[in-house]
């Protein structure tokens, strides 16, 4: 009954992509529209092809995933105690709250001049870019999945003997842990988003390099193929995130399943 | 008087919220003795709670003092054992690591912890299932579990608050033959939360009755039923005149706050 379930889910997510691909080659191969503005998928998959015949395809993918997967690792060695902090102690709250919601609305595109004065062009640059774009929404959902934590269980162990250390260690943080990686699957996918941020200026590799400098020789299929090469990155990583999860929290409920 | 175990002197509880000030309990004393089996019945929200909330040290008084042994308690402890009625087994941890839990804060070793989470396994009955996940039991095993894991720690009083209010009938009575069962064998003190008169009759040795809002101890009865407690005792005519005592107070007590009012 249950595996019945899932695969139609799996079906309906398979049709949607079939729907849009389907629209795609009817508005290309029809004519309906330039091959500037909506290359076909096939041009794309040549294009594709081409870039991993040259040898760009896996040097691109792999430059762009170690920016974003490095800054927002940093974003996460920070957030994490900062964000479990807020939630246990309210004067560490009333003191850091303000700032990150400052921070929070800050444009990260209008950070890069900064970036670029104190950290020059090379890699923290982009490192830093990350950061800034994840790091702030990151505390704040920490902060948050921490704090939904039952205080029964929390009672509970006080109960039992726990002290402060072991309540932490023991009960806050596995009961989190299903929380965190919903967060951490989230901040991973806008990440992704301020790829072409970080790579907007000063540098030389990357799929969101490969996008704008795409867009000056109006190379829509160039574009295209990384906006799908993105794509099936992110789609890869959420699978990745989810299954961890299933594997660090196998006790965890989720609605879906 | 060296048999007292817990004593509550002029209990008071008062709450301060934005609807203002709210006394949850007001001057309560009662007594427990060592391994007396002790139930407090009372009306929804009539601040029984709050009262073993206090007692357990998750709440602080406003004033009044809770003496453990004649000393008085700060905060909670493994020695003032807690049952809820809502289970609070962590979801992550198998039957068994749950039952170890307290033992593992203390810092006694793996196998050692094994040895003694068995003899409570054994004791609720839950042999079979020790790496079962709480989330595959149904809701009398998950209270088994949380009686299991209060008592390894072999607290010097048992806190229970309406532990048995959200199971079906049929579970209730078998859970409250095991508690009277595992009363009988360990002789652990307890003392026990309801707001269901018969649970209170058929379990506790001394009921004290309280009040509604604001909470206070209006009356205490000895019940004078066999040693062992079965369900047999729910239809012996001392059940019955307990009950009927105790039905009583509280429709007095109801009648009385429907004057004052
Ligand atoms: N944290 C709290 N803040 C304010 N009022 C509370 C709080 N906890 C309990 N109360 C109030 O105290 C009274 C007694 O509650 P409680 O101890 O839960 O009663 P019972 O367990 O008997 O149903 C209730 O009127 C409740 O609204
Ligand atoms: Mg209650």
């Amino acid at each position: 009954m249950k595996k019945h379930k899932l695969s139609l889910y799996q079906l309906l997510s398979l049709l949607c992509f079939c729907l849009i691909i389907a629209a795609w080659c009817i508005l290309t191969f029809g004519g309906f529209v330039s091959d500037l503005f909506l290359p076909s998928p096939l041009e794309v998959v040549r294009k594709i092809g081409q870039m991993y015949r040259e040898g760009t395809l896996w040097a691109n993918c792999y430059e762009s995933t170690k920016r974003v997967v490095v800054g927002w690792i940093w974003s996460v060695i920070v957030a994490l105690p900062v964000g479990m902090l807020m939630a246990n102690s309210k004067k560490f709250a009333a003191f850091i709250q303000p700032i990150i919601e400052f921070a929070r609305y800050l444009p990260v595109v209008a950070l890069v001049p900064l970036t670029l004065l104190y950290l020059g062009i090379g890699e923290s640059q982009k490192y830093t870019i990350i950061f800034l774009g994840t790091f702030f929404q990151l505390v704040l959902m920490v902060c948050d999945t921490v704090s939904s934590v039952d205080q029964n269980l929390i009672n509970a162990a006080r109960t039992l003997g726990a002290g402060r250390w072991q309540i932490y260690r023991e009960v806050i943080f596995p009961a989190s842990l299903p929380g965190l990686m919903d967060d951490f699957r989230l901040t991973i996918g806008w990440a992704w988003t301020y790829l072409v941020v970080a790579e907007m200026v000063a540098a030389s590799n990357g799929l969101g390099y490969m996008i704008l400098r795409s867009q000056r020789y109006l190379a829509t299929d160039t574009i295209f193929a990384g906006l799908i090469l993105i794509g099936l990155i992110g789609l890869i990583t959420d699978f990745l995130f989810r299954v961890l999860t299933r594997i660090v929290a196998p006790w965890h409920e989720r609605l879906s399943d | 008087m060296s048999d007292i175990k817990l004593q509550a002197i002029d209990l008071t509880k008062k709450f301060y919220g934005t609807a203002g000030e709210v006394v949850a309990i007001e001057n309560v004393n009662l007594t427990v003795k060592e391994s007396e089996f002790v139930m407090i019945v009372g009306p929804s929200g009539c601040g029984k709670t709050t009262l073993i909330n206090l007692i357990g040290g998750l709440e602080e008084q406003t004033s009044g003092e809770i003496l453990l042994d004649g000393q008085p308690v700060k905060g909670p402890g493994p020695e003032r054992g807690m049952v809820f009625q809502g289970y609070s087994l962590f979801p992550w941890l198998t039957v068994q690591k749950n039952i170890e839990f307290g033992l593992k804060m203390k810092g006694i070793s793996k196998s050692e912890r094994a040895e003694q989470a068995k003899k409570y396994i054994e004791l609720v009955g839950l042999n079979g299932f020790e790496n079962a996940l709480p989330k595959q039991l149904s809701g009398g095993m998950k209270q088994r579990v949380a009686i299991a894991r209060t008592l390894a720690n072999e607290p010097e009083i048992l806190l229970m608050d309406e532990p048995f209010g959200a199971l079906d009938a049929q579970t209730r009575v078998v859970m409250q033959e095991l508690l009277a069962d595992i009363s009988q064998k360990t002789r652990t003190t307890i003392l026990f939360i309801t707001h269901d008169i018969d649970e209170a009759v058929l379990l506790g040795e001394r009921v004290y009755v309280m009040s509604r809002r604001p909470g206070t101890i209006r009356d205490v009865l000895d019940v004078n039923l066999p040693e062992i407690r079965t369900h047999d005792c729910l239809v012996l005519p001392e059940f019955l005149e307990a009950k009927k005592k105790i039905m009583d107070m509280l429709w007095q007590e109801s009648q009385d706050a429907a004057l004052s009012r």
